[in-house]
């Protein structure tokens, strides 16, 4: 008798969870942040789900960049895709061209269609010109976007009575200045194609590639190999003989160079601020402007972003993109996306949210974390500084990172090199464009 | 006199060689049919459009300078880890072989490498090498003043993944090495001592040749393994970097086809490796096998 109450309880309140389940509308979410990014994540979900009872968004970490997006087009190819996929700025190419076979729900569509508020004039421009299509339409949502910003040692630069650099001029004088105090490699970056070509050109108004960046069409080529970027990356490559400036790899290899004190100056990602908030113990950091090339330019233009956004593909019911734009409109909201930002490092992605945060005083108690925002926003973007948009772009950013590897380890001239990444990279662009 | 079984059932044998048979269809005719396929066709990531290019995929290969110097790479990979994995794998089932006492336990923890997955081999020694934080790059500096910086030496980062590489294969060529040196009778070495052969001159003349089935076995087993199952620990450590010194075959398909989203070029490339894998096995079986006595 027992068993049987407790059968009929267990059968009910199964159901009654089922029915509940299916009370709303599930909502899949593929992102490609892990750790304590991907608990914050998480955490989005939870909070949007804890606030209606209409949408249910499922959150799932689906493995690095690469790994998402490979995943969701593996999904999408069986007729499995989710509603929502992160992806990185380099995959934009690719999302483009499947955004023109009607496999992307462009978000300024889906905000229209849905009569869902969305102002795309509070959105900072450099941050959404890259995802725009050449009307200007936003396609994607920039998630969390990022920019090459300078990592300092204050407490190195103090000790030895240094001023920050501002000038590349500037960059190699301190840091024989603290080679002779005893800093083992002064000076150091990564992501470098992303931080030392991509960035670079577009802080001093150099053209990437040919046909706006890439942005007017897939006939592109690169142009990479211009004497301002030539002269760059030899200037890198002579502080490298001169041991102020060991390569530590790519991507982020090079941090824990920064994080112990063998690095006094390293250019990189603003989104390391909460690693660096929780990792660097025995000195102050700080954060500053990028140094410019004064041969090139008396001003810097604008930098350019980095990191993901969120595409919406299509192929769901129309009562499901309902909840993606409610879901969409909740996480560019100014609470959260200040929440977020300050926390790690990633750009407020509106002017309100930018705002919310200077009211809250964020800005004022950690000097240095506007440092992103105000570089993106320096100038209007040009045709040269708003972004790039290349095909087959993973596969280049590998080519540059082989290219500048060989100037590393004294293989190669910076011009044989650089010569070298455009013949190669436009050979893939030539493919993407065969296969679009 | 011979006896011969006829099946009455007409369809019977082939019911039941038909589940092999299926099998095989399935998960191997089938891929590599795919895979032929795809490398005629240059496609886009999401499979709108498809077009079909006849041996473009292929040429495009031969002309990049990088995927040509890949062979070359690939090989001396190839023959280094299975060097370096075999001759450790032997010199410690000699000695294990000879131990008496917990004879169990040092075998027990000669084979644990073999349960680590080769990302986490990869890892494992990344993080001792790296220039950094990792201790034997530190006691390279300490001890002998030598600089190492796999990030920027490409000879380095290639001693690297063929050390993980290697390590990992250990464990696994030294099982088949001990059940091998168990296996030759005792009689013949005990003979040869007696004719005062030292331990050098008996393992040369008597147990070497007679291992020779088992090392045969193992040449194959780990040249397969170090050409094909070995771009994870690629993948975790140098991504094929820097400038390319450590992108062998396997790497560039999994790098051009997961990471870059173009299945035609990841597909030729697939098609040359199985051309390779099947000479390979060829050139092993007519020419190598005839010399290995069973």
């Amino acid at each position: 008798m027992t068993f049987k109450i407790i059968a009929a309880a267990t059968a009910a309140s199964v159901l009654a969870f089922a029915a509940h389940a299916q009370d709303r509308t599930e909502i899949q979410f593929w992102h490609a942040m892990g750790g304590a990014l991907g608990e914050r994540v998480d955490q989005f979900a939870t909070d949007f789900n804890a606030m209606q009872d209409t949408y249910e968004v499922v959150a799932v970490y689906q493995g690095n960049y690469t790994e998402t997006m490979t995943a969701a087009i593996a999904a999408f190819r069986a007729g499995q895709q989710p509603h929502i996929v992160q992806v990185f700025e380099v995959g934009t190419a690719t999302m483009m061209s499947a955004a023109e076979n009607g496999a992307v729900y462009p978000v300024h569509q889906l905000m229209e269609d849905t009569g869902t508020a969305f102002d795309e004039a509070n959105y900072i421009p450099a941050v959404i010109s890259y995802y725009s299509d050449t009307d200007g339409n936003l396609l994607s949502l920039p998630f969390n976007s990022s920019t090459p910003v300078l990592w300092y040692n204050r407490t190195l630069f103090e000790e030895n009575g240094l001023e920050v650099p501002t000038t590349w001029d500037e960059v190699i004088e301190v840091s024989r200045a603290l080679k002779d105090a005893g800093v083992a490699s002064p000076f150091g970056m990564g992501w470098q194609s992303w931080t030392q070509i991509e960035t670079f050109s577009a802080w001093h108004d150099l053209q990437i590639g040919t046909l706006e960046n890439g942005f007017g069409g897939l006939e592109t080529e690169l142009t990479i190999n211009n004497p301002g970027v030539v002269n760059h990356i030899q200037r890198l490559a002579d502080m490298a003989d001169e041991g102020l400036f060991t390569y530590g790899g790519r991507r982020g290899d090079s941090a824990p160079m920064f994080v112990n004190g063998d690095t006094a100056m390293w250019i990189n990602s603003s989104a390391y601020y909460g690693d660096f908030v929780r990792d660097i113990t025995e000195f102050e950091f700080g954060i500053a402007p990028l140094p410019l090339d004064t041969d090139l330019r008396d001003a810097p233009q604008n930098s350019i972003i980095g990191g993901a956004t969120l595409w919406v593909l299509q192929g769901g019911e129309t009562v499901e993109y309902q909840g993606v734009a409610e879901f969409l409109a909740f996480l560019s909201s100014a609470e959260q996306q200040a929440d977020w930002a300050g926390s790690t490092g990633y750009v407020p992605i509106t002017t309100e949210s930018y705002e919310l945060m200077t009211e809250q005083g964020f800005f004022e108690e950690n000097p240095g974390t506007d440092t992103a925002i105000i570089q993106l926003s320096l100038n209007e973007p040009t045709a040269n500084s708003r972004g790039l948009r290349f095909g087959n772009f993973v596969q280049i950013r590998d080519i540059i990172n082989e290219e500048l590897e060989s100037v590393w380890s004294g293989q190669a001239t910076a011009e044989e090199a650089l010569n070298a990444a455009v013949q190669r990279g436009n050979a893939e662009l030539r493919r993407f464009e065969a296969a679009n | 006199m011979q006896k011969r079984v006829v099946f009455r059932n007409r369809w019977l044998p082939y019911m039941l060689v038909a589940p092999q048979i299926a099998v095989t269809l399935v998960f191997f005719i089938w891929p590599s049919y795919r895979a032929l396929e795809t490398s005629l066709f240059i496609e886009d990531a999401f499979g709108f459009s498809r077009q079909f290019v006849w041996f473009d995929n292929f040429t495009a290969l031969f002309a990049d300078p990088s995927y040509i110097a890949s062979f070359g790479r690939t090989l001396l990979f190839g023959l280094s880890v299975t060097a370096l994995s075999m001759g450790i794998a032997l010199a410690l089932a000699v000695a294990a072989n000879r131990v008496i006492h917990t004879a169990t336990a040092y075998r027990t923890f000669l084979i644990w490498p073999y349960a680590v997955a080769p990302a986490l081999a990869g890892v494992l020694w990344f993080f001792m090498m790296n220039p950094t934080v990792g201790i034997v790059a530190w006691w390279l500096e300490q001890w002998f003043g030598y600089d190492w910086n796999h990030y920027v030496n490409g000879n380095q980062a290639m001693i690297m993944v063929t050390i993980a590489a290697a390590w990992k294969q250990i464990s696994y060529n030294f099982l088949f090495f001990l059940a091998g040196l168990q296996s030759i009778p005792k009689s013949l070495i005990e003979a040869a001592a007696i004719d005062r052969a030292g331990p050098v001159r008996r393992f040369w003349t008597i147990v070497f040749p007679l291992l020779a089935p088992t090392t045969f076995f193992l040449l194959v087993v780990n040249l397969v393994y170090a050409f094909f199952d070995t771009f994870a620990i690629i993948h975790a450590t140098t991504s094929g970097g820097p400038a390319d010194a450590t992108s062998i075959l396997i790497y560039k398909v999994f790098a051009t086809g997961f990471l870059g989203q173009d299945y035609g070029s990841s597909a030729a490339q697939s098609v040359i490796l199985m051309i390779m894998v099947i000479g390979m096995t060829i050139v092993q079986f007519r020419y190598i096998d005839r010399r290995v006595n069973y």
